[in-house]
């Protein structure tokens, strides 16, 4: 078997040198079962290529197919040098950076992206990545509940489904509240008249999941005078090119979802989570963090530090249990970053902005199609005159992939179910918005 | 390109550039910024009204300017300063750092696989439902247990899946429990998931073979213990004989048996986890199954459950309907019922599934079961050839890694980790250090399955002949002062805790807060 460099001679002479008879013997301690498994013997490559490929072909590539699909997840284009540089075996291959003399490309790239990640967030300091956008949000809220010595948490509205619900399921045994607001796919909830003094954060996302861009910088400021976190999602990280950052306006703690800048959406993971805090929160920290130091020689070097908050050392009191993160897409999503540049990444975010607008336009004067928000990125919600989800089904069949329904989350709010999240990037051509408006028109 | 660290740089001194030969010296991307260069061409846009609402971000983000060249070399300079699997040889115990194929990335990459969007609609998504039933079906028979769950991100994510699968279960049934018991060689992920769960945790000792010891689990027992958490094989190397004994005491006690699959890359394809009575267990495909573990993560820890837990399994799952594969996504509705929730945004991790299921085509059950005996056959071969100078911890068989502590080099002044930083000089990765916390300066080695005779006889020989050289007693020094041969020396590490520099800023950056 090809991946396995023992040979039959090899085997025999180390099992002479242990002093038993046969692989099986080295196995006595187990129960005797001898199980048999339903699964095919091995295969070669070309079979297994043939296996892997038949699913593909069953699948409708977005690369195939005009797509307005986001809700969090976003298609961009990504330079061939990108995946070539993620492919180094030397980066592909090295585990967690425990020997730091022999790991300084992971921990410097990674010292790199924490600070990338605090420059585009307008944070003091970013960790090394969470898992993804979903569980870091939850992390964020334990957080702000270790800093505050509070417990209460109020969730808003326009905040991701999925990362409401991460966080509702992540955090519920441990004797915290968590308060999730009626979806708000028109903008209009209060969060500023539920600030108390009892509460510990409260969680917004800018840009909203419906898509509305919103100035966090009152909300911040009363949150502030209650001795309350403000915890900002950020679901499309492009956008941070373009509008005025979380942390500009006054967010304690930023997270946000990085698979947009990383690479391809591969049905929504592996993502990364990004991890951004004020300089005086470090230690209340989840997940790991990359240090400057020196090294004997005096030379600059880099570490993993402040390990005290994990899970290794401080065991059940640990500031997370994360330990294997997402340090790969973390590369892919910083080495994306440098590709582009500031000019690079500002311009990236206009062309989206831009080709939004255009797209809201096209859209909005189809009878019955109703933009959401005033203001928006790259995506936003639109009323239908019937069912989002049954429009979306009739275009797949079109070939054309119109978006996502908000009811695929939130079945059980009748009000939503013409509610249809429509996104635009720079992959999203005239002849794609073309496609869709002429498919509005057919099928509304 | 100037170098910022050539000035203190005492050995690298020796050139004008700082570089030495094939030794690059890279300052960080911010150093070698030129302003207005970018390493993509982007048309401009279109138009410039806009819907911002006057949010337009007001100044520059900070970021550099790299032209491609530029950055293609910076990284591939870098990744020159990393130690990996596809360099070398790389024993870090309880880490299973095996040979990542590279069809696996060739498959995690056909546009049908990696351009496909979490929400698309199911009847465009058949093949990724069915992609994730079969690797569902693969990891349930070679565990022999009925469900599984496979959106956890990592082995702790699963460890905090099969936790609120207990607790659910438990809650369900009457009450939740309040103790979560963990032998004191547990993995340090099993207490930190346990107290997320909301669980008090308690340490079970060992019983002098580096096993559970059986009767104090027993005795400890009782109405209000949840779970029993325990690696198998364990943080020694060992199999847990008595899984078995454990499972029913524990079962008999309204407890659930909740196994940390960490090492399941001893017993693949050799027994399955219903003929040891376990509840629930996570399986690491960054391990096991050969996710390459890229400088750490993404991993993958799906986590296969047993009957009594099968129905609080979270969101999302793949079910069969009347129109094909479906996506259950929804807690407390239809075959969601009783799910506990959702712990992981979208559908999992689909491209790590991939790469998987690809590894274990390849394989196959036949194939399965020769990964298991090469990887223990690989543990014994060095447990038996380095005990010649080494302390092995533990007497008899291992499993797939051997367990050493540094009773050789009692009296030597030569720590663990100076034996450590050796190895390095000698083109070898470390094994895990100082743990297990079980006995004293620990060294774990995991070569795994896909290392030659001949790599762990280099690889001995080189271990012995340091093992040689520390009893001497005449070169204290070298140990002291490894590594010497790599892009940097030993680092500072209190220093870096002390005074946190965890970004790059122009200015000198303001001290943290003790």
């Amino acid at each position: 078997m090809r991946y396995l460099p023992l040979t039959e001679a090899d085997r025999g002479a180390m099992l002479s040198t242990i002093g038993v008879d046969s692989v099986d013997a080295l196995f006595s301690e187990l129960p005797t079962g001898d199980p048999s498994f339903d699964l095919p013997d091995h295969q070669g490559e070309l079979e297994v290529e043939r296996a892997l490929t038949a699913f593909a072909r069953e699948n409708l590539s977005c690369a195939d197919a005009p797509s307005f699909l986001g809700a969090g997840n976003y298609r961009h284009h990504t330079p061939a040098s990108l995946d070539y540089l993620i492919q180094r075996g030397e980066f592909l291959t090295a585990y967690t950076p425990y020997q730091p003399e022999i790991s300084q490309g992971t921990l410097q790239t990674i010292f790199e992206f924490q600070t990338q990640v605090a420059l585009m967030t307008d944070m003091e300091v970013a960790n090394a990545s969470m898992y993804d956008g979903a569980t870091g949000c939850a992390e964020a809220a334990a957080m702000a509940c270790r800093v505050t010595k509070r417990n209460k948490i109020l969730v808003s509205g326009g905040v991701h489904p999925h990362y409401r619900d991460v966080t509702q399921t992540q955090l519920k045994h441990i004797g915290l509240t968590i308060e999730c607001l009626a979806p708000d796919p028109i903008g209009i909830e209060d969060l500023i008249g539920r600030i108390d003094d009892d509460l510990a954060c409260v969680v917004v996302q800018n840009p909203g999941f419906f898509g509305h861009l919103v100035d966090l910088s009152p909300l911040a400021e009363e949150c502030h005078s209650h001795g309350v976190l403000l915890v900002a999602c950020v679901a499309e990280p492009v956008s941070l090119g373009l509008v005025t950052a979380p942390g500009t306006m006054g967010a304690d703690i930023v997270v946000g979802e990085g698979q947009s800048l990383a690479g391809p959406s591969s049905f929504g993971g592996p993502g990364v989570g990004l991890f951004a805090t004020r300089e005086k929160f470090i230690r209340q920290m989840p997940g790991r963090l990359c240090g400057e130091t020196t090294d004997e020689d005096g030379r600059r070097g880099f570490v993993l530090t402040l390990s005290t908050r994990e899970q290794h050392i401080r065991r059940e009191k640990a500031t997370s249990n994360i330990c294997t993160n997402s340090g790969l897409i973390a590369l892919a999503f910083s080495i994306h970053m440098t590709l582009l540049g500031e000019e690079g990444f500002t311009k990236l975010a206009a062309i989206n902005h831009a080709n939004a607008v255009t797209l809201a336009e096209r859209i909005g004067v189809l009878a019955g199609v109703k933009v959401v928000p005033q203001n928006f990125f790259n995506e936003f919600a639109v009323t239908l005159p019937k069912p989002a989800a049954d429009v979306v089904d009739e275009l797949a069949v079109k070939g054309i992939l119109a978006g996502v329904p908000a009811s695929r989350f939130y079945p059980q709010y009748e009000e939503l179910s013409n509610v249809l999240l429509v996104a635009a990037t720079e992959m999203t051509t005239e002849a794609y918005m073309d496609a869709l408006a002429a498919g509005f028109k057919k099928v509304l | 390109m100037t170098n910022p660290n050539q000035k203190n740089a005492a050995d690298a001194s020796q050139t004008v550039s700082g570089h030495r030969g094939l030794s690059f010296e890279e300052a960080i991307i911010f150093e070698i910024d030129t302003p207005g260069s970018s390493a993509v061409d982007l048309p401009e846009p279109e138009h410039d009204r806009d819907r911002l609402g006057g949010l337009r971000r007001r100044g520059g983000v900070g970021l550099p300017g790299l032209s491609e060249p530029d950055v293609v070399r910076h990284y591939t300079r870098l990744s020159q300063k990393n130690y990996s699997i596809d360099s070398g040889f790389y024993p870090l115990g309880s880490c299973t750092m095996k040979h990542n194929p590279r069809l696996n990335e060739k498959m995690a990459r056909l546009p049908g696989l990696a351009d496909i969007h979490p929400f698309q609609p199911a009847s465009t998504a058949q093949g990724a439902y069915r992609l994730m039933d079969t690797l569902a079906h693969w990891l349930k028979e070679l565990t022999g247990l009925p469900a599984i769950a496979l959106s956890p991100a990592a082995g702790a994510h699963g460890e905090l899946c099969g936790l609120m699968c207990i607790r659910a279960a438990l809650e369900a049934s009457g009450g939740a429990r309040s103790v979560v018991l963990v032998p004191e060689s547990a993995h340090g992920t099993n207490p930190a998931t346990a107290a997320i769960c909301g669980y008090a945790v308690e340490s079970i000792p060992g019983n002098g073979n580096g096993r559970v010891d059986l009767n104090a689990l027993k005795e400890r027992l009782g109405p209000d213990v949840a779970a029993v958490m325990i690696t198998n094989p364990n943080t020694c190397g060992l199999f847990e004989t008595e899984a078995k004994e454990i499972a029913d005491a524990v079962h008999t006690a309204g407890a659930y048996f909740y196994m940390d699959g960490a090492n399941f890359n001893a017993i693949v394809g050799r027994v399955t986890l219903a003929e040891l009575g376990v509840d629930a267990m996570h399986i690491n495909l960054h391990k096991t199954f050969s996710t390459p573990h890229g400088g750490g993560g993404p991993g993958a820890g799906p986590t296969v459950l047993s009957e009594a837990l099968a129905a609080f399994a979270p969101v999302p799952f793949v079910v069969h309907g009347p129109r094909g594969l479906a996506m259950a996504e929804h807690a407390g509705q239809g075959e969601a019922q009783h799910s506990f929730g959702r712990m992981k945004g979208f559908q999992g991790q689909f491209g790590v599934f991939v790469r998987a299921l690809a590894y274990m085509m390849s394989f196959g059950k036949d194939g399965l079961r020769q990964v298991s005996g090469d990887a223990v056959l690989n543990a014994n071969y060095l447990r038996v050839r380095l005990s010649e100078e080494l302390t092995a911890s533990y007497d008899g068989i291992c499993m797939h890694e051997a367990l050493f502590d540094d009773r050789f080099l009692k009296d030597t002044g030569i720590t663990t980790l100076d034996f450590a930083k050796a190895m390095i000089d000698e083109g070898f990765h470390p094994p895990t250090t100082y743990f297990p916390l079980v006995v004293h300066g620990a060294l774990l080695m995991e070569p795994t399955e896909t290392e030659s005779k001949a790599t762990l006889d280099q690889f001995c020989e080189s271990v012995l002949a340091l093992a040689r050289k520390a009893k001497r007693g005449d070169a204290v020094d070298d140990f002291k002062n490894a590594p010497v041969l790599t892009p940097r020396r030993r680092l500072d590490e209190t220093q870096a805790a002390r005074k946190p520099v965890l970004r790059w800023k122009p200015m000198p950056m303001p001290q943290a807060a003790e």
